[in-house]
């Protein structure tokens, strides 16, 4: 998860390979951009509108797509072959791709945190390891819109674009044995906010009242590939206040 | 309405076909770990193939049924008992209210499945009600088994009802009584020991180095006591890469061998994240899921290298028998 994000490039030509015989992967280049995102949001969109018989479900990744299918439905109760149906299903699909509107822009979703103290444990060492006043630390971490490559690693974590790399910090050499859902932290050149409670690396420096998983809700994730988003700051009083009345 | 959980036993909980279409929000799939157990245990008791039964695992729990019931247990062979007498596997069974399901050593494989009739009264939450125990949700509160937990199970379907009158109701004695037919054996092939899994390249195959190809296809590897439903790691010869060689997290799926860098590799399966970051050398074939789910902690197994194509043969031909199992259940069992 520590991958740094580099700035965008061109558009890439695709790859094909199985993972396995029930799916397959689109392969967009070797590098993350914001093109090669757009490219995978586009190719998602286009199997919401188009499901060929068969589709299961795609997860989205930095440069990949990876396509999940029922062979036995795909082959026609075993009349074709189905890696070569899916294969063709997904050729015509890229084809039309160029044709296609681009998905519409998400608003910007808001995450409110309360850096520091208690909910940050790690901000003092951060600030350290920077050599960045705490209050620049939050200044540059809630200044950028960060941008929701993909959704991973627990149900609604994001993998966040867009960090100013002034605060990259390592991981921590010993991992907590359990840092609480709604810790937002730093490893490398990345951040990110813990979905459910886990063990986990990462130098928290604060905490949001928001739930990123709601499994109860029919869209259990709060973000999704895609959606851009901001942090912004509330103090201990205001994450209080929200967490009484998120649901 | 119910059965009685007298035991837990060490992991027992409820799954079914598994949370399908949430990976892209990071949902693990969950649901069995031999899916082709828990489907022929279904069909056994007029069931839909993905409906909610109980995953068992090793040391089974002790159970009593508070109403007659129509079950079958698939899978490893659990030593299970019905009243004290041995239970057959793979095959309906109808027993009467107070009857007691109990289970001593794993004598071969180390998952068992307990398929109800009329399946298994939890909510669903995302449309499956597959515990997810490290999200505390699905199944039974989110969590395995505990001693004094009652089942919710409703009871048989109308012709599992009738299937559960033709083997009890002639004579009033026994307690509980078995079909004479059984499903094609194909589908219950019965745990071995140190299985040759078959698999396919993984998608970073040729980051591996020639020694390191070689040994995975041509040694052996043991699954170490470290395994859980998430993934088995894999204890053997060290698998190592040409080169450091970054790799973007991406999807992955139940059987994908990835291997982190100590060299050790891990299979993932029914609990296993959506997306990893490790390179992938090899990928074990969908057919093969039900032998490799059914290697107990310190077992031993071997990878076969097959194509594609074969892959989807078998795919396409262990799907062909679970259809006929089900098109002959309809016509002579449960019309």
């Amino acid at each position: 998860m520590d991958q740094p994000l580099p700035p965008p490039s061109g558009p890439t030509p695709v790859q094909l390979y199985p993972l396995g015989d029930a799916a397959v992967v689109l392969k967009f280049g070797e590098s993350i951009s914001e093109a090669t995102h757009r490219t995978i949001q586009a190719v998602g969109a286009s199997l919401d509108a188009h499901p060929f018989p068969g589709l299961l479900e795609y997860v989205p990744a930095f440069t990949t797509l990876t396509v999940y299918y029922d062979p036995w439905v795909v082959s026609q109760a075993g009349q074709q072959d189905p890696y070569q149906r899916v294969s063709e299903s997904l050729r015509q699909l890229l084809h039309q791709l160029p044709e296609l509107p681009a998905p519409d822009a998400a608003p910007v979703v808001e995450i409110p945190v309360c850096y520091g103290g208690a909910f940050g444990p790690d901000l003092d060492l951060l600030s350290r390891y920077t050599g960045l006043a705490a209050e620049e630390v939050i200044r540059l971490h809630t200044e950028p819109e960060y941008l929701v490559y993909m959704i991973g690693f627990a149900p609604g974590f994001p993998y966040l674009g867009g960090m100013n790399e002034r605060l990259a910090a390592p991981r921590k050499t010993q991992p907590r044995p359990l840092v609480p859902a709604g810790a937002v932290g730093i490893a490398g050149r990345q951040t990110g906010i813990y979905s459910l409670p886990t063990p986990g690396g990462w130098q928290l420096i604060g905490r949001t009242p928001r739930r990123l998983f709601t499994p109860e809700a029919t869209s259990p994730s709060l973000l999704r590939a895609g959606q851009r988003l901001r942090f912004v700051p509330i103090s201990e009083a205001e994450y209080q206040h929200l967490q009484e009345h998120e649901l | 309405m119910s059965c009685s959980i007298l035991r837990p036993g060490l992991l027992t909980t409820i799954q079914d076909g598994g949370r399908r279409g949430y990976r892209q929000a990071g949902v693990i799939v969950s649901g069995p770990m031999d899916s082709l157990a828990l489907r022929v245990g279904n069909l056994l008791v007029n069931n839909p193939p993905g409906a909610a039964g109980l995953e068992i695992t090793l040391l089974g729990p002790t159970l009593r049924f508070e109403t007659d019931h129509l079950l079958a247990l698939t899978g490893a062979d659990l030593s299970a008992t019905l009243d004290g007498e041995f239970l057959p596997l793979n095959r309906p069974v109808a027993v009467r209210r107070g009857s007691e399901l109990a289970f001593g050593p794993a004598r071969s494989g180390c998952r068992a499945y307990l398929a109800f009739s009329g399946g298994l009264a939890v909510p669903a939450v995302l449309g499956s009600q597959s515990t997810y125990l490290r999200a505390g949700l699905g199944g039974l509160e989110g969590r395995a088994l505990r001693a004094g937990d009652l089942l919710p199970a409703p009871g048989p379907t109308p012709a599992g009802q009738r299937l559960h009158q033709q083997l009890l109701s002639p004579q009033p004695s026994p307690h509980w009584a078995t079909t004479p037919w059984f499903p094609d054996p194909t589908l219950t092939p019965g745990p071995e020991a140190a299985p040759v899994i078959r698999a396919l390249r993984g998608p970073e195959y040729d980051l591996f180095t020639p020694a390191s190809q070689r040994a995975f296809w041509e040694e052996e590897f043991t699954v170490t006591p470290q395994s859980d439903r998430m993934g088995y790691r894999l204890a053997g010869p060290e698998l190592q890469r040409r080169a450091e060689q970054e790799i973007l997290s991406s999807a992955v799926t139940f059987g994908t061998v990835q291997v982190p860098a100590s060299g050790a590799p891990i299979v993932l399966l029914a609990d296993h994240q959506t997306t990893g970051g490790y390179p992938r050398i090899g990928q074990v074939i969908t057919a093969d899921f039900s032998r490799l789910a059914q290697v107990p902690p310190g077992g031993r197994l071997r990878f076969q290298e097959v194509s594609l194509t074969e892959a989807h043969y078998w795919y396409l031909h262990q799907e062909k028998t679970i259809q006929q199992l089900q098109r002959g259940l309809a016509l002579f069992h449960y019309r």
